[in-house]
């Protein structure tokens, strides 16, 4: 396959970027989107050139690391993650637009790389449970109803890439504040700090820069996990509840 | 750890304290999703009266008289009709405010866009929000001036008859449009709002009582849109007349 590539070139932080355009022939089908990328670099490093930036690490579709917006979707074309994305998606002679997330809250660090760490502090302020350490304590000793448990198990699959806030037009984190509200407030173990939880999450999300919700769907259509949009409900419910009970 | 970026973002490192919930995004969202819903009743019931112009000049002109002398002695005469006002008028104060206040937070939150973006699954309704609301916004102020504080009636008859100035209003082919255009934008508005408000107050916790609130969305647009374009549908066409 032949490809013409469009990537989003920026040398650090500070740096104006620019889109560059760059020729690439000799791609196969079963090369991961990465695999492609590492291809890219390996001529533009023959050639001289610094090659392009991007994140990645387990190449598996289980950490979360990689990103991309591709043709102007996030992770690309198909429901997994940038890294299960195979070229076999695209044709021969394809037009391909690489972008970084694109959030204030997501500052670019070089090209394709931007700082997640926004993500880390909303999970700091309150996206725990608090518990004494020591012997791990009898699983069953607190039972969980079953369909509790398994809205808190889907929704915990949510690794915290951030396609939700690049869909998103409103730059929000909805989704992601959403999936963590609601795999630990179905669990018994999430009870005590339920509505601190949220308070202190959801003014982390706001102090970070990230926009409101306006509920049109394009976070959950863009998550690689699929987290469904009523976890956006389940947030609002329990912020709700919170302002009653006068957090 | 993540490297530490110094630029021209707003990203920081502290964790927020003091947490106040009122101040939040969702509250805004909140009053957004309320503020909507009062809107939506009195669109229902403001649909249901004008549906009288099919009763004739009479029936039409006695309620328009009935809404001002509803609840009378007790409360003075149009005394009933200014407390919707009010209430109205704090609705709107509300909306307007939290969905500029939202909107501005949005463009900080996405300072650089991007060069290709594509729309999965969004609908045009939800999209179209801000401008439609925007659009209904220069609306109402015409319509007011319209049919309440000016009382403009455009093919110049008296304007002190409500079913007259109404009938002489839509029979003006342009006017009419105008009233159409105006429906429509009410139509996409409700068409989300409707689903937005109950997403907001968290009441769609399920994919089946999603699926509710975005059928609830589409009936409530096409009851209350539909509904509003009957009568000035009809009047253009002859059914409604002096």
């Amino acid at each position: 396959m032949k490809l013409t590539l469009k990537i989003w070139r920026q040398a650090n932080a500070s740096a104006a970027g620019a889109m560059h355009t760059y020729e690439l022939d000799g791609v196969s089908t079963d090369m991961s989107f990465l695999e492609m990328l590492d291809l890219l670099n390996e001529q533009l490093v023959t050639s001289g050139e610094e090659p392009v930036a991007f994140d990645s690490d387990c190449r598996e579709g289980i950490c979360g690391m990689c990103s991309l917006m591709i043709n102007g979707q996030a992770h690309g074309p198909e429901v997994t993650t940038t890294c299960q994305l195979h070229m076999r998606s695209f044709n021969d002679g394809d037009v391909i637009t690489i972008e970084p997330w694109r959030a204030s809250s997501f500052p670019v660090v070089k090209d394709l790389v931007v700082d997640r760490s926004a993500f880390d502090r909303i999970i700091q302020n309150g996206g725990y449970i608090s518990a004494n350490t020591g012997a791990a304590p009898e699983a069953n000793s607190v039972p969980a109803p079953r369909d509790k448990a398994m809205r808190a198990f889907n929704v915990a699959t949510c690794i915290g890439c951030g396609a939700c806030v690049a869909a998103c037009p409103n730059g929000s984190a909805s989704l992601f504040l959403g999936a963590k509200i609601t795999h630990l407030g179905e669990l018994p173990q999430g009870q005590p700090e339920r509505y601190s939880r949220v308070a202190s999450m959801v003014a982390q999300h706001d102090h970070e820069g990230f926009g409101g919700c306006t509920n049109i769907g394009e976070c959950a259509a863009a998550c690689p996990k699929e987290i469904p949009l009523d976890v956006i409900s389940q947030l609002n419910k329990d912020l709700r509840s919170a302002i009653k009970q006068g957090y | 750890m993540s490297p530490r970026v110094s630029c021209c973002a707003v990203a920081t490192t502290e964790l927020v304290k003091g947490v106040r919930t009122t101040r939040s995004t969702i509250a805004l969202k909140l009053l957004m999703a309320i503020s909507g819903i009062v809107f939506i009743l009195f669109v229902l019931v403001h649909m249901y009266g004008n549906l009288k112009a099919f009763s004739g000049h009479d029936a039409y002109n006695e309620y328009a008289e009935h809404i001002r002398t509803v609840g009378t002695p007790i409360l003075p005469r149009t005394g009933a009709l200014w407390v919707l006002r009010v209430v109205l008028i704090v609705s709107l104060v509300a909306h307007v405010a939290s969905a500029a206040a939202l909107w501005k937070r949005a463009n900080r939150a996405r300072p650089v866009n991007y060069q290709v973006k594509r729309n999965l699954s969004s609908s045009l309704s939800s999209r179209t929000m801000r401008w439609g609301g925007l659009t209904l916004l220069v609306f109402i102020i015409w319509h007011l001036i319209n049919f309440t504080i000016g009382k403009v009636n455009v093919s110049g008859g008296a304007t002190n008859d409500p079913y007259n100035l109404l009938v002489d209003s839509f029979d003006t082919w342009w006017l009419t449009v105008i009233y159409l255009v105006a429906m429509l934008a009410l139509g996409l508005h409700l068409h989300h709002g409707t689903f937005s408000s109950l997403q907001t107050l968290g009441y769609t916790n399920t994919a089946s009582s999603r699926q509710r609130a975005r059928v609830a969305g589409w009936v409530v647009a096409i009851v209350i849109a539909g509904g509003f374009s009957l009568v000035p549908l009809f009047t253009l066409f002859g059914v409604i007349t002096k």
